[in-house]
């Protein structure tokens, strides 16, 4: 078999977290009872009439911004003209002739390195309704509560040349885009959809080869596996003497496999034409340089200066700093307890272990700053030891309770009454005899299941320090 | 005293003097609907009696609390069945929107509504406003009131018609290429087709979203103002609507030309041109430079540019704004169907008249890959070159003169035979949407056969006062 590179580009789209639609004021909100987000314009009533959003378009501009890219300062609306019942116009206003961003990057690093990732284009168009099939006998019904939602297309070049590739450029996205605040970026919600445009040819060829789109991917694995399937089907083909025909594809997760869904002959005309019903968008200067000078700190940034200002590992910082919701926290944590790593420890141990039981994402935390950083201040005043911390986290993780009031109220302080915890010693010492002499006989590790003794009959608020240190005494007498 | 023979402003006056109420100047219009419409067809939908007395009522209320001032408050008005009712059937003349009952009104209605404007009724119109002649309305033609054989004109023909009928007070029309100015001279009344984004578009189902504009119809040019200064306004909900310096269009009303300049293209008085429309119009010029203005004729150029960039470009935007009547959300669905495209093609076929095909066809093709650079961007840049044209001219002149339409009504079913033929009728009206400039026609004349001539006067951008000043003045010395 001959060498084949897979080329790969992407196109994103991108529910934006506007809290109305693009072009009117209804709510964005996802769950309502069917066509209650509903007006005469996302409906398509005759007669009714756009009005942009100007958040969309900040929004658009802060992508395009920290993407790299040109933002273009006349940019149109387009009209997309093709019929189906989720598109109450049967046509979707879009940007084709002049989107609002343009010639942008991204740099993504895998094992094999870092490397640029080129923007084609970033336009902003609105979603479409819900067709729901097969719940009322034989006929379908819309609802459109999606219909208008904001989203912008993030189209990139075509050079990604592996699954590993565009995982990275996924990630990268989200990340800028959730530290933007534009959207949350959920694969599996539905609020960031990828398209994979990919072809293979033979290592070292200039030319392109015929390119598949591949649709309905949700979630990174998906992704990852689309793209080693879809290169496997068209090697395939070209091993075979056949040819690769450009088509669009569906992917079956479950099945692990795609099915065609239409070819280019069957592609339709949509007869784009400038939107009548909008003027221009016209971003002045000033405009533009607000909406930068608004631009947040991105991860890259954050990143070395946790590394230096906070004087956290690299390793840390990079873990921290994979999602905004985690870096907040982390950043009014330690500026509450002034303790860094100890905050940076219940993160990147504790939480991501809570997180991975519970199914959940960093963005699903619920507790709050503030009690994080008093349980920290109440493990290095001493006021509970580390087990004990343990427990009163997962409370702080689940419930978000105030651990001051936690410990005062379950009665979880540290023991440190010395002559108390030298009598229960004794009778601990007394009554495990093998221990005793297996610790004489020069088991250093004994002593361990003595400590373990007294942390039980303390119920773990024993000081451990003060314990290890009044055992050796005892022992050694 | 007949109160349909009064003027808007007129009628006005007598209601809130209190020598007429808003239901009896109502149940006026009403019944002059019921002797004469049965023959002319000026209305798809009349009011229901009931509501119109309700409505009359409330509207007194407001007048005799003091709270409604205004001219128009209480006076009787029909409305273009292309625009949004609340409640009130809106068909637009087409079987698609035979049971469509809008849950909002159009603005510039809401404006009307909120001068104490009472409704009674929607008036026909060519299918979606595509016609010039008020034939190709699913609901029958609408006659010419002055010859019952003839054709009002159109789209507006319904509203002008029933101006000229004495079925109304006033009307609103809608000008996508002529639709307000040419049947407006052909039914000897007067229109107004304002500067693009001074009436709100809200609720004015679209045809050519990018040339549309609503106006006033009306006996005089008065009434004309005082409507037009009702219904004009910035709407946040229409990107479209422009914010203007001024919404005073009233004190223009003034008996003076002094000093004017006025120019006359001498294209539009070419081969085509009916003798006696041309005399009409020449003799009105006449007048008005007796008053003092000063007249000249120019070369106006791309005149012959203007028909087919048009009907590429109101034809691109209305196969895109009539996607939307497909039987999935309102309006017609065909009785019985196989599957979802099966529906999508009955609905339509069943739904949409011969002409609204000819251009959802036509809009499609010039839009459609591979052609829309050599038609629909061609017809964009000469839009752009028109809009050039005409603001040389207005460095010039205060106002362009010209005929409203090259004949006087044609018969019924000429123009149906022949489709280029009724397009060339646009040839004076159509380069005033291109160009998003004012124009409006008042009646200068008869012809032998006793039906109406327009003229037409033109202004640049924002500058309505001119035009209404001239057409005042002409108005006025016809009275002298």
């Amino acid at each position: 078999m001959k060498n084949y590179e897979t080329v790969i580009g992407l196109e994103v789209h991108v529910e934006l977290a506007t809290k109305t639609k693009i072009f009117c004021s209804c709510s964005t909100a996802f769950g309502g009872a069917p066509n209650t987000h509903t007006c005469p314009v996302c409906i398509g009533m005759p007669g009714s009439l756009p009005v942009l959003n100007k958040q969309v378009v900040e929004y658009a501009m802060a992508v395009g911004l920290a993407t790299n890219c040109e933002i273009t300062q006349y940019n149109k609306f387009d009209r997309k003209n093709y019929f189906y019942p989720d598109n109450p116009q049967n046509y979707q206003i879009s940007q084709l002739y002049l989107p609002i961003c343009r010639n942008g990057k991204v740099e993504i690093e895998t094992e094999g390195g870092k490397k640029l990732v080129g923007i084609h284009e970033i336009h902003m168009e609105e979603d479409a309704g819900k067709l729901i099939h097969d719940e009322h006998g034989d006929v379908s019904l819309v609802d459109f509560n999606r219909s208008g939602v904001p989203l912008i297309e993030i189209v990139s070049e075509p050079d990604m040349r592996s699954a590993d590739e565009v995982i990275a450029y996924l990630e990268k996205l989200r990340l800028i885009i959730q530290y933007l605040g534009a959207s949350d970026c959920k694969l599996n919600e539905g609020s960031m959809r990828a398209d994979v445009n990919l072809s293979v040819r033979e290592a070292g060829a200039t030319e392109f080869g015929t390119r598949t789109e591949m649709k309905n991917l949700n979630s990174f694995r998906a992704i990852a596996r689309a793209i080693e399937n879809e290169t496997e089907r068209q090697i395939d083909l070209l091993e075979a003497g056949k040819e690769v025909i450009q088509e669009t594809r569906r992917w079956d997760d479950n099945k692990e496999y795609s099915y065609a869904m239409r070819s280019k002959e069957d592609a339709q005309d949509y007869r784009y034409f400038p939107e009548p019903d909008l003027v221009p968008v016209i971003i002045s200067d000033e405009w533009l340089s607000e909406v930068k000078s608004r631009q947040p700190e991105f991860r890259d940034e954050k990143k070395a200066r946790y590394v230096s200002e906070y004087k956290i590992p690299e390793y840390d910082a990079d873990i921290i700093t994979l999602s905004k919701k985690m870096a907040d926290i982390f950043e009014a944590a330690t500026a509450i307890c002034g303790n860094p790593k100890k905050v940076s420890n219940w993160l990147m141990v504790e939480t991501m272990r809570l997180l991975k039981e519970n199914g959940m994402d960093a963005d699903d935390i619920k507790f709050s700053p503030e009690n994080l950083a008093k349980l920290v201040k109440l493990t290095d005043d001493g006021v509970i030891n580390s087990s004990v911390a343990k427990e009163v986290f997962e409370q702080i993780f689940k419930e978000d309770i105030d651990p001051e009031k936690y410990v005062e109220e379950k009665g979880l302080k540290m023991d440190n009454d010395e002559e108390g915890l030298k009598a229960t010693l004794e009778e601990i010492v007394a009554n495990n005899p093998q221990s005793v002499s297996d610790y004489k006989a020069g088991k250093e590790k004994a002593i361990g299941f003595l400590v373990g003794q007294a942390m039980k009959a303390t119920k773990g608020k024993a000081n451990p320090g003060i314990v290890n240190k009044l055992l050796k005494e005892i022992l050694d007498r | 005293m007949d109160l349909m023979s009064l003027t808007a402003v007129e009628l006005g006056k007598k209601i809130k003097a209190g020598e007429v109420t808003v239901a009896q100047a109502a149940f006026a219009a009403l019944d002059r609907i019921e002797e004469t419409d049965g023959e002319l067809n000026c209305y798809v939908t009349v009011a229901d009696r009931e509501k119109v007395l309700k409505n009359a009522e409330a509207v007194q209320k407001r007048i005799d609390s003091g709270e409604l001032t205004g001219p128009l408050a209480g006076v009787p008005v029909a409305i273009k069945d292309n625009m949004c009712t609340e409640g009130m059937l809106t068909t637009c003349s087409s079987k698609i929107l035979s049971n469509f009952y809008p849950t909002y009104t159009a603005e510039a209605v809401l404006n009307l509504e909120r001068a104490g404007a009472v409704i009674i009724g929607k008036t026909n119109m060519d299918e979606f406003a595509m016609g010039s002649t008020t034939e190709t309305s699913a609901y029958g033609a609408t006659r010419n009131p002055w010859n019952k054989d003839h054709v009002p004109g159109g789209s507006s023909g319904g509203s002008c018609a029933a101006v000229a009928a004495k079925e109304c007070s006033y009307a609103l029309g809608s000008d996508t290429g002529g639709s307000i100015r040419q049947p407006s001279s052909f039914c000897g009344v007067t229109g107004i087709k304002p500067t693009y984004g001074t009436v709100s578009r809200y609720g004015l189902i679209a045809y050519g979203s990018s040339l549309d504009q609503i106006g006033p119809v009306a006996k005089d040019v008065t009434d004309c103002a005082v409507i037009l200064e009702a219904i004009a306004s910035h709407d946040p909900k229409d990107s479209t609507s422009v914010k203007r310096e001024s919404y005073d269009f009233t004190s223009a009303l003034v008996n003076e030309v002094k000093g004017m300049r006025i120019g006359i293209p001498k294209t539009y008085f070419g081969d085509g041109l009916d003798r006696e429309v041309a005399d009409a119009v020449m003799s009105a010029a006449n007048v008005l430079r007796e008053k003092g203005a000063v007249i000249e004729e120019f070369d106006l150029g791309l005149v012959d540019y203007a028909i087919p960039a048009y009907y590429v470009i109101a034809s691109a935007e209305a196969s895109s704004n009539l996607a939307r009547f497909d039987g999935v959300k309102y309006g017609y669905r065909t009785e019985s169907c196989d599957g979802l495209h099966h529906m999508y093609k009955k609905t339509r076929s069943e739904g949409f008249g011969p002409e609204v095909k000819r251009r959802i066809m036509l809009g499609s093709f010039v839009l459609s890959s591979g052609y829309y650079d050599a038609y629909y961007l061609k017809a964009l840049r000469t839009k752009a070159l028109i809009k050039k044209e005409f603001d040389r001219a207005f460095e010039k002149y205060d106002v362009i003169l010209g005929p409203a339409a090259p004949t006087t009504a044609p018969r019924l079913g000429e123009s149906l035979q022949e489709p280029i033929k009724m397009y060339l009728g646009d040839i004076y009206t159509i380069s005033v949407n291109l160009a998003g400039l004012p124009g409006i026609t008042v009646p200068c004349g008869m012809d032998s056969k006793g039906l109406p001539i327009g003229l037409q006067l033109i202004g640049d951008c924002f500058k309505e006062n001119n035009i209404i000043r001239a057409a005042y003045t002409f108005e006025q010395s016809k009275k002298e």
